[in-house]
């Protein structure tokens, strides 16, 4: 089987626009988490998120203009320029801009989101009630796909090969990774353009989520502690905003041309709960045979892990997750560190999986866990070390990134070091 | 220039994000402004929405230039 790697990060992230950037305040315990600013929060329950800190560009803050002309932002939601935007980076970090055709039949793009344009579906709903169907813009449905970053983003880089979105709620970006590295392996591309981007902070967004009683609703004191994993005070997750893309790439042709290597797309494991439609079933079994197809795949042991990328939203399936992850790994639980980044990015959704999976590779890259913030009194009682407010220098090897959605879709992804 | 000429004018720089000195009364949308059909159908919208208007698709259709626009929308207000 042909080998995958990765090449190439971009982010956008509630911390910070930028890798590095988001990657150290990730590490140093910072939170994104503050007052929603992009509407009226009076008539919801929940009246802060995680939103993107939006600025002139300079210290991590992300300055739309950077990333799209103000013409061409005007016909697009925000979950279409976090993506963009962040695959501009992994794009340019990958120094892969090829100008020849071949390369460009071979390289594809699988971005995805799990909501896709719902600001820009509330705000025409607003405006056909006030105004008419005559004001709809024609730019509205190609503003609100979800497959229209992948189009976007082919379009700019003129990158022809297979062109696809993947669709699977708050497991959207970890399944658009480990499938876009199959589509490698099968040489359907050498080189595939993949992530997951949001942006639900709108008011039926948050409304919706309050009404499936799955948002935080009880820290507007202080925002900044709301999104607690594991602590016996979390009262439900906080929404986040942003987007995660990598570059991956077949490992010989990203040898070739002397890419710079961050690591190994190792093994990806799928499955469905089969049992409720926003509920995990209560023995964690969904995730637990996930996380077993991806280490089959990747041919590790469950002791060989060194470090999980929970999926970790701060609800009451918190420790379902931690119980599949104890099952999995039984004695070796003791020496595996397992943390939920949520904690200070919030709940991105569709670009959860991806902005993790990138956490989980520079987890790799500097042999350092990042931490879970806020868990100051453990919900219950673990072998595994889930980093409570501190991160850990520790040996990673290997990961296991963790992403579980709506409907009962599991995703795992393993990562590895390059050998 | 009239008042009606200066309005468009400004629909059409802020929507196509082109220099206003490329905005003459001949300058087409799609050749000379680089706009495609789905600019076009915005900026008739815009046209609509400033001048209070209602410009149908029948006639949508022969607004081709600047000057054309200019010209519908004296005679339609």
């Amino acid at each position: 089987m042909r080998r995958v790697v990765i090449t190439g990060l971009g982010l956008v992230t509630p911390l910070a626009c930028g890798v590095e950037e988001s990657w150290n305040r990730l590490l140093d315990g910072q939170s994104g988490a503050g007052p929603i600013t992009r509407f009226d929060t009076s008539n919801v329950a929940t009246t802060y998120a995680c939103e993107v800190p939006y600025g002139d560009g300079s210290d991590g803050s992300f300055n739309p203009d950077d990333w799209m002309a103000p013409k061409e932002r005007r016909k697009v939601d925000d979950f279409i320029l976090y993506g963009i935007a962040a695959a501009t980076q992994a794009v340019r970090d990958a120094g892969w801009e090829p100008e020849d055709e071949e390369s460009r039949l071979r390289t594809g793009v699988m971005i995805g989101s799990g909501i896709g344009g719902l600001q820009s579906i509330e705000a025409t709903t607003k405006l056909i009630a006030e105004k008419g169907v005559r004001r709809v813009s024609p730019f509205f449905i190609p503003g609100a796909l979800i497959n229209l970053i992948s189009g976007q983003v082919s379009i700019k880089y003129g990158f022809k090969g297979p062109n696809h979105a993947v669709v699977t709620a708050c497991s959207t970006g970890a399944h658009a990774i480990g499938d876009a590295a199959r589509l490698i392996q099968w040489c359907d591309a050498e080189v595939m353009v993949a992530g997951g981007a949001e942006a639900a902070i709108c008011e039926i967004g948050i409304a919706g989520f309050n009404a499936c009683k799955a948002l935080s609703t009880g820290r507007a004191g202080d925002p900044k502690s709301a999104s607690r994993p594991y602590d016996a005070d979390r009262d439900g997750f906080v929404m986040g905003e942003g987007a995660g893309v990598v570059v991956l790439e077949e490992y010989e042709h990203a040898k070739a041309r002397g890419a710079k290597i961050y690591a190994e797309v190792l093994g990806y494991g799928l499955s469905g709960d089969a049992y409720h439609i926003t509920a995990p079933s209560s023995d964690g079994d969904g995730g637990f045979r996930s996380m077993t197809a991806a280490l089959e795949r990747a041919g590790v042991s469950p002791a060989d892990v060194d470090y999980i990328n929970a999926h970790g939203t701060s609800t009451m399936a918190d420790t379902i997750e931690l119980g599949a992850v104890e099952r999995l790994l039984g004695d070796a639980g003791g020496t595996a560190t397992m943390s939920s980044t949520k904690s200070a990015t919030g709940h991105l959704l569709g670009a959860a999986g991806a902005i993790e999976a990138i956490f989980s590779i520079l987890a790799i890259r500097d042999q350092v866990a990042p931490p879970t913030i806020n868990l100051d009194n453990p919900a219950v009682e673990s072998p595994l070390d889930l980093a409570p407010n501190a991160k850990r220098e520790r040996k990673i090897d290997v990961a296991l990134s963790n992403s579980f959605g709506f409907g009962g879709t599991n995703a795992s992804l393993v990562i590895g070091k390059v050998r | 220039m009239s008042d009606i000429a200066e309005r468009v004018k400004k629909i059409v720089v802020e929507h196509l994000g082109v220099e206003e000195e490329k905005v003459v009364l001949e300058a087409s949308f799609i050749d000379d402004l680089n706009a495609d059909s789905l600019d076009t159908v915005e900026l008739v919208m815009a046209f609509e929405e400033e001048f209070g208007i209602e410009i149908p698709d029948d006639a949508a259709e022969t607004i081709q230039t600047y000057g054309d626009a200019v010209n519908f929308i004296q005679q339609a207000s």
